[in-house]
């Protein structure tokens, strides 16, 4: 008969374990994770005695997908490497995007300037020293022909991190893709299209929050007939994470986002079955190993849970937490670059043995400036080492069954959820962001961190450890200055070459949508296919919405 | 006794990455410091008034989206069109070392990069500013 575990594991502590504590402390009096779970020094079955297999695990491809969404993950599909990508001129990003593809990417990621994702066009005079500098500037239609040019857009599938804006490069983006001869029900991507967590921690919102909802909403139901395969929204969680949350309240920020979709969506009339499957979200992937791949499990057991039994969706697909990940940005360090090429590592491999849809790879030299070809050429070699070498994508969900693994899910699900219940409480997200409550636990969160990272108790190699005299990277990526006067130059050809009378009666149509309750996404389709600019349309929308202020 | 030192931390421009902005403007606090945190979006015209009505020794400009050759000169700029050129200003984010002897020749103090402490910005701002 097999021993008595409990009173093995009680045994093992008095004896082998306790013959070397009495001697040598461990190396902290306790170790913690970044939401400040306490580890146990060695998980064994006792830790998940009553887990149900069947109830909170489950098979691949079913409720409450822990294990992952589809029944064979990686052995079906790898995941899509789609590495964020965008800077200075369309010309330019358009060139990056096809090397890219020619290096084995499998999907398109765009980052656009700070005036397209605020709504101003390049010659806006708040554009100034901004236009191409963190992505690719887009004042017109014209613009995104050039972007995409080349670029068969019924056989790729395009991400776009847009959020204020995202109605316009959506249309945009089927307006090109109807020049190729390519109708939008083909159409596979994602817009962003987060507006919550602009507020909480991004900045590029431009209305205030109920009038943005209204556009999401609208957004979510054009697509449902228009674009039915497209992802109408990328919940993130990875911006609140970047800017100092710990790993519990990415989850938990994240998924009461989540829910104030959801509840805006029915409340605006659509059935939680008809727009549900379609919502996508997106994560970071920090450095600690077992707690980010626990993350990502618990996150799609929570998800699934209030699908179900909040919202009573009856589809799967509408319980199912499908998700991009990146890895964290605000890990890398100016200090020894290279460190940052084994940081993403780390982090890529937690995201995939975590179950990512969909993965973005930073590059070393991103604590200066946007990637040089060869940096990210490398960061996708990553990607693909994972993939072909690291037999990791060979079976689905590796961890799972691992004491530790499975005992940080229920952990962290269990925290994540209490914070959901006290965002809840509050009202939802949506008040818990007005108030300032999200806001001030990120900043908190961060606030902490920096101060472990001063007072050394937590290290980061190269930096407050293991330091040494070096010269900057100097071989960084510098967007030319005169980006900006060529962009001005094109869109004021676009502008004299148009017809500004078709332009004006497409902004009224969009006015009057927008001051009623029509949707305002066909209109903003019509205005763009006219070469209706960015700015134009979006002033429109100022002037009906108004524009939000920080508290 | 010396008074309290007076800082205003500003983010110039388009970019909405506060997390440095924050972790800072708290530190200088705990530090003793009274600390004025504008918010995001902010104008280079915005930060000088603001500057100078909360009557703050010295400023300090955040900004991580490329835009700091343009906007910190000219918050320097307006301040000393306003007779305000006592009031320092420094900065920080994501500003490439090559940029950093025109920022200075502009009139810009000093600028802080990735890996730089609270404890090394307090203790700049300690010795810089004079308050007695």
């Amino acid at each position: 008969m097999s021993k008595n575990i409990r009173e093995e594991f009680e045994r093992w502590g008095k004896t082998t374990l306790n013959k070397v504590i009495s001697k040598a402390p461990e190396r902290e009096p306790s170790f913690k994770t970044t939401s400040h779970i306490e580890l146990r020094r060695l998980y064994t079955p006792l830790d998940v005695a009553d887990l149900d297999y069947c109830d909170e695990l489950g098979f691949p491809g079913e409720s409450p997908f822990t294990r992952g969404v589809q029944p064979t993950m990686y052995r079906g599909r790898l995941w899509t490497m789609r590495q964020y990508a965008g800077f200075a001129t369309p010309e330019e990003t358009n060139k990056r995007y096809k090397y890219l593809l020619e290096h084995g990417q499998t999907g398109l990621s765009v980052a656009f300037d700070l005036p397209t994702q605020i709504g101003y066009d390049s010659d806006h005079p708040l554009s100034e020293g901004e236009v191409g500098k963190v992505g690719v500037a887009i004042d017109t239609l014209k613009d995104v022909e050039i972007l995409f040019d080349g670029i068969p857009l019924d056989k790729v599938s395009t991400s776009m991190t847009i959020n204020s804006t995202a109605a316009i490069l959506l249309t945009m983006y089927i307006a090109m893709a109807e020049k190729q001869g390519v109708k939008s029900d083909v159409l596979q991507g994602t817009i962003q299209n987060d507006i919550l967590k602009e507020y909480a921690a991004r900045g590029t919102y431009i209305f205030p929050p109920l009038e943005s909802m209204r556009i999401v909403t609208d957004i979510f139901a054009f697509c449902k007939n228009r674009v039915p395969r497209w992802n109408t929204i990328s919940i993130s969680g990875y911006h609140m994470r970047e800017a100092g949350c710990t790993a519990v309240q990415e989850v938990a920020f994240t998924l009461a986002d989540g829910i104030a979709y959801v509840e805006a969506a029915i409340r605006a009339g659509l059935d939680v079955d008809s727009f549900a499957s379609r919502l996508a979200f997106f994560f970071c992937c920090h450095n600690t190993f077992i707690e980010e791949i626990s993350k990502f499990r618990a996150a799609r057991r929570l998800w699934a849970k209030i699908m179900k039994e909040r919202f009573k969706a009856k589809k799967d697909e509408s319980c199912m937490l499908r998700f991009h990940t990146q890895t964290a940005g605000c890990s890398l360090t100016a200090q020894q670059p290279d460190n940052n090429v084994v940081r993403v590592a780390f982090q890529a491999l937690a995201a995939v043995l975590g179950g990512t849809q969909s993965l973005h790879t930073n590059s070393r030299d991103e604590a200066y400036a946007l990637p040089t070809e060869d940096s990210v050429r490398l960061a996708l070699r990553t990607q693909q080492l994972i993939a072909y070498e690291s037999g990791v994508a060979d079976m689905i969900d590796p961890f799972g069954g691992s004491y530790a693994v499975e005992a940080l899910t229920d952990e962290i699900a269990k925290k994540s959820m209490e914070y959901i219940e006290k965002i809840e409480a509050m009202g939802g997200a949506i008040k818990a962001i007005e108030s300032g409550y999200i806001q001030g636990e990120i900043g908190e969160s961060a606030y902490q961190y920096q101060k472990e990272i001063e007072t050394k108790k937590r290290i980061i190699v190269g930096l407050n450890q293991f330091q040494m005299e070096e010269e900057p990277l100097r071989d960084i990526l510098r967007i030319k200055p005169e980006v900006e006067q060529y962009q001005k130059e094109k869109l004021a050809k676009v502008k004299k070459e148009r017809n500004n009378t078709k332009v004006k009666e497409t902004l009224a149509v969009l006015k009057k949508a927008a001051q009623g309750t029509d949707n305002v996404v066909p209109p903003i389709l019509e205005a763009v296919k006219v070469y209706a600019t960015l700015g134009e349309i979006s002033d429109t929308l100022r002037e009906v919405f108004g524009e939000y202020k920080e508290r | 006794m010396a008074r309290k030192i007076r800082v205003l931390i500003a983010k110039p421009g388009l970019d909405g990455h506060d997390r440095g902005a924050k972790v800072i403007a708290r530190a200088l606090r705990d530090a003793g410091m009274e600390v004025i945190y504008t918010g995001i979006r902010q104008t280079p015209e915005q930060i000088a008034n603001t500057a100078i009505q909360e009557d703050v020794d010295i400023v300090g400009l955040s900004s991580l989206s490329g835009a700091h050759n343009n906007l910190f000169p000219k918050v320097v700029q307006i301040l000393r069109e306003k007779g305000a050129e006592d009031i320092l200003v420094f900065g920080g984010g994501i500003v490439p070392v090559d940029d950093i002897p025109g920022l200075k020749k502009a009139g810009i103090r000093e600028i802080f990069q990735p890996g730089a402490s609270t404890e090394d910005i307090t203790k700049y701002i300690k010795e810089n500013v004079k308050t007695t």
